[in-house]
């Protein structure tokens, strides 16, 4: 046992730095370290700067355009890269239908889509949950039906994040009626420039239009999009949320908040002296600053396990998801009543007003608003509580 | 970057686990508590054997050279099966401080004899009044010829009442609560002048207040330097505290185990309780926070034995501030869950509760810990 990294994995860290210092543009940087949303343009370029230097695709073997890199040496890339400001990169192309295609997908599909994703020219959306269907993903009702050469797909999805930029989107779909719910579900992939397909925003209640619904009217898709074999995708489906889930952690990019957040704890002002100094505060960052040390600690020890990550992977989206959501909160409440001022534009470059407060106060109440999300996307922690009990525990 | 053990450390552990599951029973450790005799002759003596005493001391003293985290396996074990042998008090901090800070002459007075089995000691550092502070100390030692003469008292000195010898700290300088002018004196138990109060604790342990009136050492009892003993004592204290992390993290895990156990059997409503979500969740949140302990202790483990005092202070504290609010959690929640079997003398679980929540208080609560990482916190970046 030995918590010290070895001297190849302290050199990977500086030649990652160095590459980020060297190539990650000012524009990007600043945005992203402002806490303002990265516009699409920016995390394409930044996908291709990365795609260049042959570090598209952390997560991926060599064989289709990865890295290679072993678990130690990703976390240590996203840190790195979560530090120096890069903003993160899309998840539903690169750790979600990328492993699925790679582990049930063909060869005409690995050849067809795997590129397009690691370069970051095709964008992908994710199409699982339904208005009827959240926890209880299995109950989903949109229907593909084989007809000749093509399943008609009718249904909707939501909560389909940046489903506005998409470009493909992988469904669960049900092709089977007959059987039991789990049992005839299959995985489709959709052009979502194929009729047929709408697009609706849903704001959310930060004001944001991240997310969205995606309705399918009478929609075509070729037989060759279906991954694996027909009725099995439940398979595929929890294949690929356990690769979620390990992801959801977050430890990078909450590692660069929390050293924000106490750059925010020492700017911020209670009474004229830095917040920093209230007890009351501080005591309340000590304890987050313990914690995250622990979740750091637990991800390497489930990642590094010899048997690779289980269903353990549950408490990691847990501790990870509620340490996160506690650094926004205390974002927020260093800033006090600087936080009620709602002006997005006081993100942008050339907004010329007086800012209300500081900066730090700017995306405060906005953030913390938004990162309520994260406790319930991906299967809400209750689901994962529960697959704690069932998988872990043998309840 | 590795947490796997060591092959040698996997044969440790399997067969101290082994051990006491055949020689170490719920029921003979209920006759080795109500003996109040502290410790067991043939288990003390089979831990030697097994070479368990002298796991951390160098080999030029009969040891076997290992480091903190050979400790951990050792407390780990001791916590799932609450093992209620001077292990921490024998080896861990008076072994401890003596290895570190000794001199050659003490160290081979001393590790030898407890390796084998034979010598107990403890470690009188706290005070009435100081709480968990080991720098606010009021004993005196008066330098007086060739000798020194200790006054005062000691609380909370772990299996005082067995040791044959006492670690005390004393003020020999500097005001009560300077960590300059301490120093560390061995004091033989039957020393006279020395009141050894030896009590039950509600863990099945034994614990003692120490009064010293007038007792008489000679110069070459100092362990480390005159006035200069305060950062020894704070290491051995580390040493404690991460031995208590893990002992902690593996009554966690066995309580955890009790309590899916009990749940699966007990039947209301025609089901077993364990069906339940409610109670289901309790256990996941149990789980959450003993995976959460066990990295905390591998930190303090592995910080343990660091002389990068800012860097040991707060893994330490950290881990012991985690695992004090883990510790709470799952003793409360394990009891909870048993219902009214859980707070009766006869489940295991509520004795396993007994220990968390002692653990807790044991060289400072959750409370204490917090207090500390949040002023290291405002020294980095105010």
């Amino acid at each position: 046992m030995d918590l010290n990294y070895t001297p190849e994995q302290d050199a990977f860290r500086q030649e990652v730095r160095q590459f980020l210092e060297n190539n990650l543009p000012d524009d990007i940087r600043e945005r992203v370290q402002k806490r303002h949303r990265p516009t699409k343009d920016m995390i394409a370029r930044w996908q291709k700067i990365l795609y260049k230097q042959g570090w598209g695709a952390s997560n991926w073997p060599e064989q289709y355009g990865g890295t290679g890199w072993d678990e130690v040496q990703q976390l240590i890339f996203e840190e790195e890269c979560a530090m120096a400001g890069a903003p993160r990169q899309l998840d539903f192309g690169l750790r979600m239908v990328a492993p699925v295609i790679m582990k049930f997908g063909n060869q005409e599909q690995k050849d067809r889509h795997l590129p397009g994703i690691v370069s970051g020219e095709v964008w992908w959306s994710q199409g699982y949950s339904e208005p009827g269907a959240g926890s209880d993903l299995a109950s989903l009702r949109t229907t593909a039906k084989r007809e000749g050469d093509h399943y008609i797909v009718n249904g909707q999805k939501t909560w389909t994040t940046l489903g506005q930029h998409g470009d493909w989107i992988f469904c669960l779909v049900r092709t089977n009626m007959d059987v039991k719910s789990q049992e005839g579900i299959s995985f489709l992939l959709i052009d979502m420039k194929s009729p047929g397909i709408d697009v609706k925003p849903i704001i959310m209640l930060d004001g944001e239009h991240e997310i969205n619904d995606v309705f399918f009217e009478n929609v075509k898709v070729p037989v060759e999009n279906l991954v694996g074999e027909e009725d099995k995708g439940w398979t595929y489906a929890k294949y690929l949320l356990g690769h979620e889930r390990t992801g959801l952690a977050n430890v990078g990019q909450w590692k660069a908040m929390m050293r924000r957040l106490k750059e925010i704890a020492r700017e911020e002002k209670d009474d004229g002296r830095p917040i920093i100094e209230n007890p009351r505060f501080r005591d309340r960052l000590a304890q987050l600053d313990a914690e995250l040390r622990a979740l750091e600690l637990t991800v390497l020890r489930v990642l590094t396990a010899s048997s690779g990550p289980g269903p353990e992977a549950s408490i990691l989206k847990i501790r990870g998801t509620e340490i996160g959501q506690r650094l926004f909160e205390l974002a927020m409440e260093a800033t006090g009543q600087d936080a009620l001022a709602h002006i997005p534009e006081a993100l942008e470059p050339d907004y010329a007003y007086p800012v209300v407060g500081t900066m730090n106060a700017t995306s405060a109440a906005g953030d913390y608003f938004n990162m309520r999300k994260l406790s319930i996307f991906g299967g809400s922690n209750e689901i994962q509580r529960n697959i704690i009990s069932k998988l872990v525990l043998g309840l | 970057m590795n947490f796997e053990l060591t092959e040698e450390q996997n044969m440790l552990q399997d067969s101290l686990r082994r051990f006491l599951a055949n020689e170490y029973t719920f029921e003979k450790r209920r006759k080795i508590v109500e003996s109040g005799k502290g410790t067991d002759e043939t288990i003390w003596n089979a831990l030697a054997e097994m070479g368990l005493l002298a796991f951390t001391f160098p080999e030029e003293y009969d040891g076997l050279g290992g480091n903190g985290i050979d400790t951990m396996i050792v407390m780990e074990s001791f916590g799932r099966a609450l093992v209620t042998e001077p292990y921490l008090a024998t080896v861990v901090l008076a072994g401890g401080l003596v290895r570190d800070a000794g001199s050659d002459a003490q160290k081979q007075d001393i590790l030898p004899a407890i390796a084998s089995g034979q010598k107990l000691m403890a470690l009188a550092a706290y005070e009435q009044g100081a709480r968990y502070n080991p720098a606010n100390v009021q004993t005196t030692a008066k330098a007086d010829g060739d000798s020194y003469t200790l006054n005062g008292r000691k609380t909370a000195v772990i299996h005082g009442g067995q040791a044959h010898q006492l670690v005390v700290s004393a003020r020999t300088s500097g005001d009560t609560r300077s960590e300059d002018g301490i120093t560390l004196f061995l004091v033989d138990a039957d020393a006279s002048g020395l009141t050894i109060n030896d009590f039950a604790s509600h863990d099945g342990f034994r614990t003692a207040d120490v009064e010293l009136k007038d007792v008489k050492v000679s110069a070459d009892a100092i362990v480390g330097e005159l006035d200069k003993g305060f950062p020894a004592l704070e290491k051995a204290i580390d040493q404690g505290i991460a031995a208590l992390c893990a002992e902690a993290v593996g009554a966690m895990e066995a309580m955890t185990g009790a309590t899916l156990e009990y749940t699966q059997q007990r039947k209301q409503f025609g089901v077993s309780i364990s069906r339940f979500q409610v109670l289901q969740h309790a256990m996941a949140d149990m789980f959450i926070q003993t995976q959460q302990g066990r990295s905390m202790a591998i930190l303090a483990a592995a910080y343990a034995d660091s002389d990068d005092l800012d860097a040991r202070r707060e893994a330490i504290s950290q881990a012991k501030l985690l695992i004090g609010q883990g510790a709470r959690l799952v003793g409360q929640s394990g009891v909870q869950l048993h219902g009214g079997m859980g707070v009766t003398d006869e489940m295991f679980a509520a004795h396993l509760f007994k220990r968390l929540t002692l653990i807790n208080l044991l060289f400072g609560d959750a409370d204490h810990h917090l207090g500390k990482v949040s002023d290291a916190l405002l020294d980095k970046i105010a």
